[in-house]
């Protein structure tokens, strides 16, 4: 089977992040591969341990990108392609999609594309679905369980109604929820061989494609507003504090 | 402005962010229209109008009974007259359906919007970026300009009883690529993003040494044990309250309890009115999650937990002894 994991690299959650002069801010905290895109990692190897297969991690960024397809690597995954062009810096979801569904079509013959619920910075959870509608593959978004039966992907979705089971023949795309279960480390071998790895770089030349326009047109980045940050603390025995703060509860009338 | 409005539901039950979708559109001057798939969808095409719509489009066709993203966005994508936006509650089906028409329709997606104004003939909107971070204004320079609206940001448009209007019927699209098969056990309980009050529990709700585990259990075992006791209580709470419970990924993470009650950064995002926490310290990526909630109530051991730079009122002590006493002190009051 062949498969394809797309990675995203982002600030770390741990980060302290705030708008300086109209750019996000996120100090000295460390670049690290999305916490969601480890979950489709996983997913995408334990596919592959269960079919047979490759897993091929691919990702769209600048030249410290490579670490997340190295930290893919580590994890297990075959090669990795690092998709780097300087007309791509500016991407909105449906041209980060455009150009993970071109590469997805040179790879050619891929089975499967997994991606991550959503990236930790941009909060999108648009482009699997939006890679998926390109290249005319069945969707199987939020999936918790991933099986492959009778020539079909089985899946369970977490929806707010509660998890619905989803089958879809290949080639299709999927995104990966936390409750897949906990991502592996990698391994020691694993990080060396991924240090030792020679990672190609793919233009839009390569790609044949021209750089997408963007629709979506970024205006301004702000702080959020700020808080209230008087907090009152109710004193007295325990008792005494329930009743105050029932009181002071009741009073803010949103029960 | 002519605004579609897709009109989310589940079996024929609207989702409440629907309406406030409506009631948003109309807020902004535009002749809104419902967008109405499903199977047996009457009653939710007549609620459209009640909430404001001014026209009904309506596919009803069996094969519609599941929502499947690419049926519904072929469907609508084949519809006439391709208005200047269309809106879109961010459920899991209106983020799915508005990444595939954005693609089917060649245009943007402005997603999970918290506000919306309208500058010339353009949306512009504002968004939580880095789960609420920092907010990012915005807009979609082709049409038409497709916006997922974030549950609860907006007001919900009180129903006019009888208001009805034209509905145009559209033909369903069928083809499909996914299979339903159906649903296992549901969560139960409130959901997180839709609760008005959500009562959550963090790491210092196993902090009770005073517990002694049943025999025979190792240190782990003894741990979960301990915060299964924390979270009855926090549940008791929740349900006196008639809120959701939620958790922080500290707890999520020790397995106190299941993924779909985490709250942050890699959890939900949520914004209810009252938001009560306990024994969670607060982490950027959990304050980061629930920093929109109206009244934030936190209760920890430690006064210097970050929590409380957050909350509206705390109260500094043990959950063990205070929670079982806001229980009471609630159901008293409530008269329950």
């Amino acid at each position: 089977m062949k498969i394809v994991a797309c990675v995203k690299q982002v600030p770390d959650t741990a980060a302290k992040v705030t708008a300086e002069s109209g750019k996000v801010n996120w100090g000295d905290a460390p670049l690290v591969i999305n916490p969601w895109d480890e979950y489709a990692v996983e997913a995408a190897l334990q596919m592959k341990e269960a079919q047979g297969g490759t897993v091929t991690a691919v990702t769209i960024g600048g030249p410290s990108s490579a670490d997340a397809l190295k930290h893919a690597l580590a994890m297990g995954c075959d090669d990795a392609i690092h998709i780097n062009d300087p007309a791509l810096a500016v991407l909105d979801t449906q041209s980060a999609a455009r150009i993970l569904a071109a590469a997805v079509k040179k790879i050619d013959g891929v089975d499967l594309v997994f991606f991550g619920k959503e990236a930790v910075d941009g909060n999108s959870g648009l482009v699997a679905s939006q890679t998926a509608r390109l290249l005319g593959f069945a969707s199987l978004t939020l999936a918790s369980v991933v099986k492959f039966e009778n020539g079909a992907v089985r899946v369970e979705r977490a929806t707010e109604e509660g998890r619905q089971v989803v089958t879809a023949k290949p080639p299709a795309v999927l995104s990966i929820v936390k409750d897949y279960g906990e991502p592996r480390y990698p391994s020691f071998m694993g990080i060396r061989k991924a240090s030792k790895a020679v990672i190609p770089t793919w233009t839009l030349s390569d790609l044949g494609t021209a750089a997408p326009v963007p629709a979506v047109s970024m205006l301004e980045i702000l702080n959020p507003p700020s808080r209230e940050v008087n907090c009152e603390i109710i004193a007295g025995t325990p008792g005494e504090a329930a009743e105050k703060l029932v009181e002071k509860i009741l009073g803010e009338k949103v029960l | 402005m002519n605004i579609w409005v897709y009109i989310d539901h589940f079996k024929g039950s609207a989702l409440p962010t629907s309406w406030e979708a409506v009631g948003v559109a109309k807020s902004l001057g535009a002749t809104v229209t419902g967008l109405v798939l499903g199977s047996g969808v009457e009653l939710v095409a007549k609620q459209a109008f009640e909430y404001g719509a001014d026209s009904v489009i309506l596919s009803d066709d069996p094969a519609l009974a599941d929502f499947r993203a690419e049926v519904f966005a072929s469907t609508i994508a084949a519809a006439s007259e391709i208005p200047d936006a269309i809106f879109l509650p961010t459920s899991t089906r209106g983020r799915e359906l508005a990444a595939m028409l954005a693609i089917d329709l060649n245009t943007g997606v402005l997603v999970d919007v918290t506000s919306i104004e309208l500058s010339g003939d353009k949306l512009v909107v504002t968004r939580p970026i880095y789960s609420g971070k920092i907010f990012q204004k915005e807009t979609c320079v082709s049409k038409p300009q497709i916006v997922t609206l974030r549950g609860r940001s907006f007001p919900k448009p009180a129903p006019t009883a009888g208001k009805a209007g034209e509905i145009k019927k559209v033909a369903a699209k069928p083809e499909a690529l996914t299979n339903v098969e159906g649903y296992t056990a549901s969560e139960g309980g409130v959901s997180l993003t839709d609760a008005g009050v959500i009562v959550s529990g963090g790491r210092g709700v196993s902090n009770n040494p005073s517990l002694q585990p049943p025999a025979g259990m190792d240190e782990k075992a003894a741990e979960i044990w301990r915060a299964q006791q924390g979270f009855k209580l926090v549940g008791d709470l929740a349900s006196v309250l008639g809120a959701a419970m939620g958790a922080s990924r500290a707890a999520v993470d020790a397995g106190y309890v299941p993924y779909s009650h985490q709250v942050g950064q890699t959890g939900k995002v949520v914004s209810p009115d009252l938001y009560i926490a306990c024994g969670i310290s607060g982490a950027i990526q959990h304050l980061a999650g629930m920093r929109t909630s109206k009244v934030i109530v936190a209760i920890n051991k430690d006064a210097d937990a970050p929590i409380f730079k957050l909350a509206r009122y705390g109260v500094v002590g043990d959950l063990f002894v205070i929670l079982p006493e806001l229980t009471e002190a609630f159901k008293k009051k409530l008269g329950k």
